[in-house]
């Protein structure tokens, strides 16, 4: 069985508009701080297998996000 | 600026629909000349029309297009929003830097957390004015009874304006969107600046804890944080509570008028509580209520095989966007079990709709109980007699006669 893809998620906060796409598309990874921008959850920086973290990265209006293969 | 003469065949932008929730078939060659074509306006220009998704979006993030007004070579889609073109207006027309600090003391307001917490306040409202339809009815004029007072209510409470007023400012935002003559865009305007100017030195001497309120009061700190003076209050205000009821409204009430065009659609919603996200995410894709996203480019643009000059003015035609064929399966059919998430209703980039949560929410709050509430829901005229609204403002409907 092939395991759950760990991938290296980053996010450039200066370019982040705090629109919330990435929260909303991966809840289980993405979070929004007290200022509005985006964050990953703790412990979940490595996208904890999920499949949604690379459609979140796409529906970032501003490519704030990036996701590379670990 | 380029003069490029509009040919016989160039499309005239915008226009009125014949289907409230299909784009007009007039734009039918734009739809086949993907990714950009050219189109003209009302003043006999022709300006840069964007057509396919890819393209969209990179030109979407590009910072040489502009969406400051002032810049004389803007392009205006009306007589009447070029009239109004020599006043700021805050967040949407105005670039980064200045719009980066003006977003960035506003969504702390409009996150997801929050959105989430105001939810049980939405249902509190939905179930109240769907109490008082149930009351006074059948029949119900839907617009005036529902679809406007929900995202109305919702969004004076988040900025801290009086509902009270709302006939006031929801005929001025009228006027303002709508004119129809360009005395009405302008008057409307005044009339709001002084409204606002009013709330705003009464907050300073009483003050509430709504946004506007917060935003006042980091005006009154040490100064280490940036605030708004009086005028830039005024104009945010503005934006966000036009763009905060306005558009939703028009989500609402045109968003019912399809469901119940499309009944085997709405019966698959209402047996399948899960879909309704999916669902609201079609009907804002499908819909396109906010049209034409206006930039113009401040310096030449290689795209697409294509060269956009310096001061050409480009529109970016969500309606044709969110149904693109290389995108989409099936464009023109309503369908939520599509991957419709990357629709470009709320626009991309920088300015992509900061409420843009706050949307999805009162739209899934206020389908989800008017249904369940009027199991029997209906339209109470013949649809092709249900006035909506022309092409030159947000798309949505007049009215809506309804009956259970």
């Amino acid at each position: 069985m092939r395991e759950a893809q760990t991938v290296r998620i980053r996010i450039d906060k200066d370019r982040c508009v705090g629109a919330g796409m990435c929260a909303l598309t991966a809840p289980s990874v993405f979070t929004q701080d007290d200022d509005g921008f985006s964050e990953l959850i703790e412990g979940r920086d490595d996208g904890a297998g999920d499949p949604l973290v690379r459609e979140a990265a796409r529906a970032c209006p501003v490519r704030a996000i990036t996701v590379a293969d670990a | 600026m380029t003069v490029t003469p509009p040919t016989p065949d160039t499309v005239a932008y915008p226009q009125d629909r014949t289907c409230p929730y299909h784009p007009p078939a007039s734009y039918d060659p734009l739809r086949s000349a993907r990714p950009l074509s050219r189109v003209s306006l009302f003043d006999g220009r022709t300006v840069w029309v964007v057509t396919g998704q890819s393209t969209a979006r990179d030109l979407l993030v590009d910072p040489r297009l502009s969406t400051d007004r002032q810049n004389r070579a803007f392009p205006m889609p009306t007589e009447r929003i070029a009239s109004v073109r020599n006043r700021r207006i805050a967040l949407l027309g105005v670039d980064d830097p200045e719009h980066n600090a003006q977003r960035r003391m506003l969504i702390p307001s409009f996150t997801l957390k929050r959105i989430t917490a105001l939810r049980p306040r939405i249902q509190e409202t939905v179930d109240r004015l769907l109490d008082a339809m149930a009351e006074q009815g059948p029949p119900a004029e839907l617009v005036s009874a529902f679809a406007l007072p929900v995202p109305s209510m919702v969004i004076c409470a988040l900025l801290g304006v009086p509902y009270a007023d709302h006939d006031f400012f929801e005929e001025q935002s009228r006027r303002l969107l709508r004119g129809p003559a360009v005395v009405d865009t302008e008057e409307a305007r005044v009339q709001l600046d002084s409204y606002f100017g009013e709330l705003i030195d009464r907050k300073r001497r009483d003050p509430g804890d709504g946004l506007l309120d917060e935003l006042i009061r980091r005006g009154q700190g040490d100064g280490s944080v940036r605030a708004p003076d009086r005028e830039e209050l005024i104009s945010l205000a503005t934006v966000l509570l036009v763009a905060g009821h306005e558009t939703t409204a028009n989500m609402i009430s045109l968003g019912t008028f399809t469901l119940l065009r499309h009944p085997d659609r709405l019966a698959e919603l209402r047996s399948a509580d899960a879909l309704l996200p999916s669902a609201v995410e079609e009907l804002l894709r499908f819909l396109s209520i906010a049209d034409g996203i206006l930039r113009v480019a401040t310096e030449d643009i290689e795209v697409a095989g294509e060269t956009i000059l310096a001061d050409d003015g480009v529109i970016f035609s969500t309606s044709i966007l969110n149904r693109d064929g290389d995108t989409y399966t099936a464009p023109d059919s309503l369908d939520w079990h599509r991957p419709s998430r990357h629709h470009l209703a709320f626009g991309y980039g920088v300015h992509q709709c900061l409420g843009q949560n706050l949307a999805r929410a009162e739209m899934e709050i206020a389908l989800r109980s008017l249904f369940a509430r009027f199991p029997g829901l209906r339209l109470a005229a013949p649809p092709e007699e249900i006035p909506f609204k022309p092409g030159d403002t947000i798309q949505g409907m007049l009215e809506l006669p309804v009956t259970w």
